[in-house]
């Protein structure tokens, strides 16, 4: 803890930081090292969900911002300059507003599902790295540890759609959950890949890894990262994360202009827990791909620094591309969303497996 | 061979890239939204608003209790009481317009034989309850009087249509 502080603080402030350390010391004894850990991991976790709660609000309006856009509008402008309390307005609109349990509902799986499926997607950054030493937890299977708590959230879509006693959820739910299931195959199958090209689970080593390669040492990172060698399994990714996280053009879950959804029988704050749980899902996506497939904070040429920033930038720009797909195509049927994920993207990665495993074995591997 | 090319072409996800070419440059262009309170778009001079009763120059009212208006009323909106007056005349006791149920079709204004009930342009009225949607004669008539001067030019433009 103190290293890291010495590394972020300025000088000046580390005497008062050994004080404090002496203090507590003093009158806890032996019982301070553990207290510091805690406090420090608390910390250091409020760190990482108080700017993604930010985040998370700020992903509507610009959600709403970019789609206005390509739809010749403005979007939201009123509330602030250039509408940027839009989230604030919202958030005290979805306050105010009632939580109508419905009668027959089972009042406490109702009103747990919000959590059952929030707390997954906040669970889940534990293990994201921003940077080189920037990361809550650098477990050694922090691929895995992402995989399994995403899968947890999808319980949140089956009680929400279970509890409240009302068929159209109970439709909405099972389709979600049918979906969800069905597209982890293929994102599984497309993680196989990329584990098996950096040789780890470990999402900081996987991100390094990227920074290594033909192109890298002429300078041109970008080209060296996992995209280019492995366009498809990037395709197949990024179309199962748009699945996954119930987005346009797979939101038939919540197709909110004619079918209905899991969460029909929730309003209020009940309401907005599903949508934070649904952004903050979306982000993990696109962070997942940035750090995955676009080389994480690697910056894309080797004259300017590494840093947090680029990884900013680039969870931006899939973020942009999430709003520009729901913009540009129409939704799925039920039954075409299973066909593509069975029929199409199964065997897509199935067969870049084998071809990406020869390549791997074969002279011209180049991911030593 | 034709399958073969659209296998290709779909794996290559050749149609959804043009799709989001098009809404890529959408999203660059000119936007069209008006910004209301401030910007309005055109308005037609027939266009059907709030309902008025109108007055005669001398401050006579029009309408002489016919009610061919409540019988064309295909929301029955209107409903109305004749009766005399002092001076012998048949005149309305009662004229009363249900915004609740008027659907703004204009029969009323079509059907009135001495032009007293008419739309105007005014589309910005509202009630924060139902009974604020109820109008009386008074009521129509003070919105008769206030927007006497657009009326009579709209109907001045309209006049050669009819």
């Amino acid at each position: 803890m103190v290293e890291t502080l010495q590394l972020l603080l300025p000088g000046f402030l580390m005497p008062l930081v050994d004080w404090l350390m002496r203090f507590g010391e003093g009158i806890f004894g032996s019982l301070w090292p553990d207290i510091v850990t805690v406090a420090w991991t608390v910390i250091k976790a409020m760190l990482i969900v108080a700017p993604l709660l930010g985040a998370v609000a700020y992903a509507t309006y610009a959600e709403r911002k970019v789609i206005g856009w390509i739809q010749v509008r403005v979007g939201p402008n009123r509330v602030g300059p250039w509408g940027l309390l839009q989230p604030v307005a919202d958030g005290v609109k979805v306050l105010l507003k009632e939580v109508i349990i419905p009668a027959h509902a089972d009042k406490g799986v109702y009103l747990l599902a919000p959590l059952f499926s929030f707390a997954p997607a906040l669970l889940a950054w534990a293990v994201i790295p921003f940077s080189d030493f920037l990361v809550l937890a650098n477990v050694n299977a922090s691929l895995l540890f992402v995989m399994s708590v995403t899968s947890v959230g999808v319980y949140g879509i089956i009680l929400s759609g279970w509890a409240p006693n009302s068929k159209y959820a109970f439709f909405g739910g099972m389709r979600s959950a049918a979906q969800m299931i069905s597209y982890e195959v293929p994102m599984g199958l497309a993680l196989v890949v990329v584990l098996m090209v950096s040789n780890s689970l470990n999402l900081v080593d996987i991100v390094q890894g990227q920074g290594r390669g033909l192109f890298a040492g002429m300078g041109l990172k970008f080209l060296s990262w996992n995209w280019l060698p492995l366009l498809p399994i990037f395709v197949v990714y990024v179309i199962s994360v748009f699945a996954e996280c119930n987005r346009s053009p797979f939101d038939l879950t919540e197709g909110e202009s004619e079918i209905i959804g899991y969460h029909v029988e929730y309003s209020g704050m009940a309401f907005a827990v599903f949508q934070l749980a649904e952004y903050t899902a979306m982000l993990m996506g696109c962070t997942l791909v940035s750090l995955l497939f676009l080389g994480g904070w690697l910056s894309p040429v080797s004259f300017l620094p590494d840093s947090f920033l680029w990884l900013l930038l680039k969870i931006l720009g899939v973020l942009v591309l999430f709003y520009w797909v729901r913009a540009t195509f129409p939704r799925y049927r039920y039954d075409q969303v299973m066909r593509l994920g069975w029929k199409a993207l199964i065997p897509v990665c199935l067969i870049w497996l084998a071809v990406v495993a020869c390549w791997m074995l074969s002279p011209w591997n180049i991911w030593k | 061979m034709g399958s073969m090319k659209e296998i290709f072409n779909s794996l290559l996800l050749k149609e959804l890239l043009k799709g989001l070419s098009v809404t890529g440059r959408l999203a660059f262009a000119r936007k069209t939204t008006v910004f209301y309170p401030e910007e309005k778009t055109p308005q037609s001079f027939r266009f059907r608003g709030l309902h008025a009763l109108r007055r005669h120059p001398g401050g006579e009212e029009r309408c002489i209790a016919c009610k061919l208006c409540e019988a064309v009323c295909p929301a029955m909106a209107i409903s109305i009481e004749s009766g005399e007056r002092e001076d012998g005349s048949r005149r309305t006791v009662r004229y009363d317009i249900d915004m609740n149920k008027c659907i703004f079709c204009g029969f009323c204004e079509e059907a009135c034989p001495v032009e007293a009930i008419v739309l105007t342009r005014v589309f910005e009225s509202h009630g924060e309850s139902q009974s604020d949607l109820y109008y009386t004669k008074p009521m129509l008539l003070a919105n008769g009087d206030r927007y006497e001067a657009q009326i009579a030019a709209d109907r001045e433009l309209d006049s050669k249509y009819r």
